[in-house]
């Protein structure tokens, strides 16, 4: 009998699915015994990247860690919409924090599991983007810099999404948002602005550094999974699509979040003590453009006359990532 | 032990020993020596299994802390002026989810314009974020008041503040006697959290509650504040009963029985207020002193039962309500019997040095009708110098008086 | 008994340590003693000052000292300021830390009062000499407690061991005979307005 390998990939809404791969590759979340640490009853958005990624980072995090997690968590979307009182979906130990201190708040956890002999418990933070990149980026730079023993996630919707779609440090260039309208000649939020904050957090030399996406289960579990098993601060970035923000489809969330990283604007790696380790390629390259018209946050760039320029800027700016941290696809489709 | 050393050091020993779990640390003038003998004695493993974070500021420290105690540790930090207004969005982000811990303010001047001498207005600007203040009128209260702190925090599962002057108490050496281990042992129980986070025992810790909620929280945090009245008065007793001195409490006071008129002060100025007391008594002028101890949550029938029968009142404010008056002074009348004349003083600010030879004019002064009863006065400005500056700036219409605000 | 001591000097000269030095001896005598400092923001080569007063009943007031019974001047050049002298009692004492006489001082313009007690000792001197640096605190404490007469020898001994009790045992050893030159200089100097050399 021959035997030809089949490489399967991720689909749409997983059409090969789980069922063709052994239990041991199995996500966390194809498991009846998933933690399901934020259960159903919030008050998320239909199609919310976020929601999605906690629940898969938590429960991977449980999966982990025999179940010995607690998690801090930033105001922001997730704890608005999880814990309107006296509800709450969380099936873990949480506690909200400020908008700008979580990794200090989480620091002290860690500190206070070890000084009571509970070193076992772990301790994760979860964070949005304006509370990671802009007002929590001090309390984070001093746990990164403590080494203290958290894994700090950041669900990043490149915006100040709770409070109304406002710019921050991590909307990229050529968005709008409430704050960075594209009025007259404007391009939305400027060009030559923003952080990097897996960078920022690989120039601290943490033991960890990582980013993923909600497009791709298994390997945001995966990384998850290495985090929980090492010490020290360790730093995950998650991409996650919000439909209210970016004006896309609710049904979309997971495509769009692909189109990411196989356009090269959202590059997916690993780091290790600030030396890139690990860069996943792309697997079937697209233009930006494609995925810039999948959200009404670029469509001043394609309405009317357009802005080709801008877009030729993205292309150029994904390009660049795309050599700078060797994303070549390994085929084309 | 008594003991001649510094205040600031008596301080860091004396938390030492009740055995905090976590402590985190940003240095601030003039609290730097507490955080720095804490040091020490973490390196020389006399804390263990304390850990001490050396944070990124001060609002990382108060944040710490938070975690720490939410998560069922002993926390404690120190900070002045500056750092504590850094941190004013987590203060009554810790007293509203109930959290105890124990945080040392070494009373400094808020800027602007900057200043790193003694008074109280950074204590005074928090003074309603839901923390409990206590305020120490000499180093061996500061020593002691710490102790009780402990207890008083996770007793109420409130955080609390003990102020001590800064400079003026945090960097004299004197002598002190600074309670050991085996003391602070029997008389602080471990800590026993009302709530913390467990795995084996999930809570969800800093819900948003809205409009239909919010009201009913607020209030049970009013009540829990005000039956901490009756725990200060009971925490201090039994600290009496195992360590032998009068410290803490709600008020603090000297020679008033029979009195003709009282000085009410915080802090290090009661220690020079006794000595004007006893001197004024010797000329046969019926002074007497009240010091307040506790001033969140703010004594209402100790002061007035204090001060019955008192014709003459006389209030040292070491900060200013800026635009409204005084703070303490404003307290104090609310709380004074019916009748009673309350002169109303600032005296100190930014470290200006607050003399008995100050305060013994300032009582003779009041009572020979010197000064006007009602309004708030700024004792030891230079009254010369201002008018020259008023009178720049407004022309004719600058006042002459300088007694106004 | 109450005995107000006022040190001025620069900043790096060991102001502070000397007030504190003299209260702890105070303290090991039996006595009641409290050191404050003033500070401005940190810098060497600044003017310093720091009070002990020494009572022998317990010292309540924090208040600086306005009457001082002694003033110390570790560094001569702030004799100009007269600030310095300020609030003297008629008949204080002033420690003055010069290789100059009391002649040259006078002769320079510093203003003796008629019933003040002036005492020149070069401890800088001694304590290049002796420490291999030019600290004069411990030399002027020992020099202090002799004048006053209210701190015998052993006390300032002790005080100085358990105050650098964490440094090289030879440091403390130095400072200790430091304080006691001094002492010897001063006791063998004569009563009043008087140089030691």
């Amino acid at each position: 009998m021959t035997t030809t390998p089949l490489k399967l990939y991720q689909v749409g809404t997983f059409a090969a699915g789980n069922r063709l791969l052994g239990p041991g590759e199995r996500t966390v979340q194809s498991s009846m015994d998933r933690a399901s640490c934020i259960t159903s009853g919030h008050r998320a958005c239909r199609g919310c990247g976020e929601a999605l990624a906690a629940r898969v980072v938590m429960d991977a995090a449980m999966r982990a860690t025999g179940g010995r997690v607690v998690t801090v968590n930033a105001t922001g979307c997730l704890e608005v919409f999880s814990t309107p009182y006296p509800e709450s979906a969380w099936q873990v130990p949480w506690l909200h924090s400020l908008f700008g201190n979580a990794a200090a708040v989480a620091s002290g956890v860690a500190a206070a599991m070890r000084a009571t002999g509970r070193d076992d418990v772990r301790v994760l933070a979860q964070a949005g983007d304006g509370g990671t990149v802009d007002i929590g980026l001090g309390c984070l730079s001093g746990m990164f810099e403590r080494n203290d023993d958290v894994l700090f996630v950041c669900y990043d919707n490149q915006g100040y999404m709770n409070t109304g779609v406002q710019r921050s440090g991590a909307t990229p260039a050529g968005a709008s948002t409430a704050t960075t309208r594209p009025v007259g000649d404007g391009v939305g939020n400027a060009f030559g602005t923003g952080k990097n904050l897996p960078r920022i957090a690989m120039a601290h030399d943490i033991p960890y550094v990582a980013t993923a996406t909600v497009a791709d289960l298994h390997d945001l579990e995966a990384k998850v999974a290495i985090a929980m098993a090492r010490r020290g601060a360790r730093y995950l970035h998650v991409l996650v699509p919000c439909p209210l923000g970016w004006g896309s489809q609710p049904a979309d969330t997971v495509r769009v979040a692909r189109l990411a990283t196989q356009s090269g604007l959202f590059p997916v790696f690993e780091a290790e003590n600030g030396m890139l380790t690990h860069a996943t390629p792309i697997r079937r390259r697209v233009p930006v453009e494609e995925y810039l018209r999948l959200q009404t946050r670029f469509q001043h760039l394609f309405v009317g006359p357009g802005r080709p320029d801008v877009v030729a800027a993205l292309q150029a700016q994904a390009d660049r990532d795309i050599a700078r941290f060797g994303l070549a696809p390994e085929e084309e489709s | 032990m008594l003991r001649q050393l510094e205040g600031s050091r008596a301080v860091a020993e004396t938390v030492a020993r009740c055995r905090p779990h976590v402590v985190a640390a940003y240095p601030i003038s003039p609290q730097t020596h507490i955080v720095e003998a804490l040091s020490d004695l973490v390196a020389a493993g006399q804390l263990a299994p304390c850990q001490y974070l050396l944070v990124e500021s001060e609002f990382g420290a108060l944040s710490a802390c938070i975690g720490a105690s939410a998560a069922g540790a002993r926390a404690y930090t120190a900070t002045s002026s500056q750092g504590l207004l850094f941190m004013a969005e987590a203060l009554p982000n810790a007293s509203g989810l109930g959290l105890p811990m124990v945080m040392t303010v070494a009373n400094r001047a808020l800027g602007a314009p900057i200043n790193i001498w003694n008074d109280h207005s950074d204590a005074m600007s928090q003074r309603d974020a839901g923390w409990l203040i206590l305020f120490a009128s000499s180093n061996q209260e500061a020593v002691d008041l710490h102790v009780q702190a402990f207890a008083l925090a996770e007793r109420l599962s409130l955080p609390v503040m003990v102020c001590m002057d800064g400079f003026v108490l945090t960097h004299a050496v004197e002598e002190i006697d600074v309670p050991d281990q085996a003391q602070v042992d029997a008389y602080l129980p471990a800590f026993r959290p009302r709530q913390q986070l467990d795995p084996d025992d999930p809570v969800t810790i800093g819900a948003m509650v809205g409009p239909e909620a919010f009201t009913e929280v607020k209030y049970l945090m009013a009540q829990r504040q005000l039956r901490a009245l009756d725990v200060v008065t009971e925490v201090a007793d039994t600290f009496a009963t195992a360590f032998g001195r009068d410290s803490g409490g709600l008020l603090r006071p000297y020679r008033t029985e029979d009195a003709d008129v009282v000085v009410v002060a915080q802090g290090s100025v009661l220690g020079s207020l006794a000595d004007v007391v006893d001197d004024l008594r010797e000329t046969g002028v019926a002074a007497g002193a009240l010091g307040v101890t506790c001033y969140r949550p703010w004594p209402w029938d100790a002061v007035r039962r204090a001060l019955l029968g008192i014709p003459r009142v006389i209030v040292v404010n070491r900060a200013v309500a800026v635009g409204s008056g005084s703070i303490l002074g404003q307290d104090v009348r609310l709380s004074a019997p019916a009748g009673t004349t309350v002169s109303d003083v600032v005296l100190g600010l930014g470290g200006r040095p607050v003399t008995r030879d100050g305060l013994r004019r300032l009582v003779l002064d009041v009572l020979a009708g010197r000064l006007d009863g009602e309004a708030l006065t700024y004792y030891d400005v230079d009254r010369e110098r201002v008018a020259v500056e008023l009178a720049r700036e407004l022309g004719d219409a600058a006042p002459t008086s300088g007694a106004r605000p | 008994m109450n005995l107000d001591v006022r040190i001025h000097g620069r900043g790096g000269q060991g102001v502070v340590t000397a007030a504190e030095l003299l209260s702890m001896a105070a303290f090991d005598q039996g006595l009641h003693a409290q050191a404050l400092p003033t500070f401005g923001s940190e810098r060497t080569g600044a003017p310093v000052m720091a009070s002990c007063r020494i009572s022998d009943r317990p010292i309540r007031s924090h208040d600086p000292i306005s009457r001082p019974d002694v003033v110390v001047v570790q560094d001569s050049t702030l004799l100009r300021d007269p600030a310095v002298l300020g609030g003297l009692a008629d008949a204080g004492t002033v420690v003055v830390n010069t290789s100059r006489t009391l002649a040259d001082l006078v002769a320079s313009g510093v203003v003796v009062g008629p019933a003040q007690r002036w005492v020149t000792i070069p401890a800088s001197d001694l304590a290049r000499r002796l420490l291999g640096r030019p600290l004069p605190n411990t030399a002027l404490v020992g020099a202090v407690a002799a004048i006053t007469g209210l701190v015998g020898p052993e006390s300032v001994g002790s005080a100085i061991r358990r105050r650098f009790a964490t440094l090289d045992p030879k440091v403390a050893d130095a400072n200790v005979s430091l304080a006691e030159q001094a002492r010897e200089l001063v006791t063998a100097g004569d009563r009043g307005s008087e140089s030691v050399a």
